[in-house]
């Protein structure tokens, strides 16, 4: 039974659909990830700042974020805020704003992580050699710092890939919705459909995500040695 | 008194006083040094040595007191500090050369893009003073790849290539294997010998010995004996001094 199924996959362009939805997966995961790190960045340099209230407002934006569910944030921004003002927006617009806005908030707690925790005579050393507020950060804190944010960066990542699967509750077609399509279209014909069309799915993901993780690997040898 | 001495007034300390919430680290602290001097600050653990080398290129604000650095007040509101730190030269107890740089872009990090000098003016001096402290060979390695005392030579040779009108050395041997503070030592005694102006914060008696034109001996925050190393080692005066002596004192 199973030898017959696969057929399912390259059943008339039931392939280039689901290549067509994995694109659509990578494009808001793509943009959104790239938004979101040099948001990030800048949020997460203004947090290592010695004002309160700026470091509380930083703060609550990130638990804001964390707090809420993704699925709630593009609820909100695409059926609430919507109507709201009464304007369109197009699911994908909605899913690349909440997931840059939520790498962005992410990304903050990671890079004043890194920065945090780099040894304060570092800090001492750069400034006794008469380096500017921001040389200090160009020269020494920034490079010391992307060393120790990459596995957080990376793993961020990944997992914005990963839920970019929601998206399909504000009607984005993405891999997991076509998939869900072809599998109804041809449940009566082939019943294992659901096993390779998934399974094909899961190795999708996998080509995604593993060459972000092997990335991180390779530039932290690099670094290392 | 020895010859340096008569040079012009370098570094200028008026009624110092430091505290850390409330509580007083330093207090009326008065010391002139001398262009060319060698002054050790020697005092038991906590008595706010390492705090008062800080105060000197504004790594700690101070309470009161006035610092002077060649006629210029550098308790003044609108003192440039990153101007000031380059004409005082400090190295600290912790290797604290910057990891992600090899040897010879930690040297030249502050003459090219803080004093942005010439680099091949400032490569060749890099190279003199690597080659006098012996490392001219280690230029492209990474600091992990140094012994602590390599380390701490590569520090001072950092500091020295800014061309400092004087340096502060903070115990820059006391983190290091014992059999590695003679070489760092012996560059810095190299240094007096040249004539440069310098304030030594260490643990080590017979260096302080060779190395001082005059020994300042802090107690609880405040200078309790100044003189010379023979009188100090000698006969000192307080029984404080006599105290804190007699702990290097294996009979």
């Amino acid at each position: 039974m199973l030898n017959s199924g696969i057929s399912v996959l390259v059943e008339g362009i039931n392939l280039q659909r689901l290549l067509a939805g994995l694109f659509v997966t990578a494009r808001i995961a793509l943009i959104s990830i790239v938004i979101g790190s040099v948001l990030g960045i800048m949020l997460g340099l203004i947090r290592t700042s010695k004002s309160k209230v700026v470091r509380f407002i930083c703060r609550f934006y990130l638990e804001v974020f964390r707090i809420i569910p993704i699925l709630v944030w593009m609820f909100i921004v695409y059926f609430g805020v919507t109507n709201m003002f009464n304007i369109h927006l197009s699911g994908e617009l909605v899913a690349l704003i909440i997931f840059s806005l939520w790498g962005a908030a992410e990304m903050s707690d990671i890079v004043r992580g890194a920065i945090e925790s780099l040894p304060k005579h570092q800090i001492e050393s750069g400034r006794a050699l008469g380096l500017s507020f921001w040389g200090l950060y160009r020269y020494i804190l920034i490079p010391q710092a992307i060393r120790r944010l990459l596995p957080g960066a990376i793993n961020l990542s990944t997992r914005m890939v990963k839920t970019t699967s929601l998206v399909v509750m504000i009607g984005v077609i993405d891999v997991v919705k076509v998939g869900q399509q072809i599998i109804e279209r041809s449940i009566l014909k082939t019943p294992t459909a659901s096993f390779w069309i998934y399974g094909l799915i899961f190795i999708l993901y996998f080509i995604v995500c593993y060459p972000l993780a092997k990335l991180s690997k390779i530039l932290e040898t690099k670094w290392e040695s | 008194m020895t010859i340096k001495e008569k040079g012009q007034v370098l570094l200028e300390i008026a009624g110092l006083k430091k505290e850390y919430d409330g509580a007083v680290v330093l207090d009326n602290i008065n010391l002139s040094i001398h262009r060319g001097e060698v002054v050790v600050v020697l005092g038991a653990s906590g008595c706010g040595k390492s705090t008062l080398l800080r105060c000197l290129n504004g790594l700690e604000n101070i309470q009161g007191g006035e610092i002077k650095f060649s006629g210029k007040s550098l308790t003044d509101k609108n003192i440039k500090w990153q101007e000031i730190r380059q004409r005082i030269g400090m190295v600290f107890q912790n290797y604290d050369l910057f990891p992600h740089m090899t040897v010879m872009d930690n040297i030249l990090l502050g003459p090219l893009k803080v004093q942005k000098r010439d680099k091949k003016e400032v490569l060749e001096e890099a190279k003199v003073l690597l080659e006098r402290v012996g490392l001219f060979e280690r230029r492209d390695s990474f600091p992990r790849q140094l012994s602590g005392g390599q380390k701490q030579r590569i520090a001072i040779v950092r500091a020295l290539c800014m061309k400092p009108e004087i340096m502060l050395f903070d115990e820059v041997t006391a983190a290091l294997d014992p059999e590695m503070v003679r070489e760092v030592l012996d560059v810095i005694l190299g240094l007096a010998k040249q004539g440069m102006t310098m304030v030594i914060v260490t643990h080590e008696m017979g260096f302080a010995k060779a190395v001082a034109d005059r020994i300042v001996f802090i107690d609880a925050g405040k200078i309790c004996e100044a003189a010379t190393p023979d009188e100090f080692f000698q006969n000192p005066k307080t029984e404080r001094a006599r105290q804190f002596l007699n702990i290097f004192n294996f009979k």
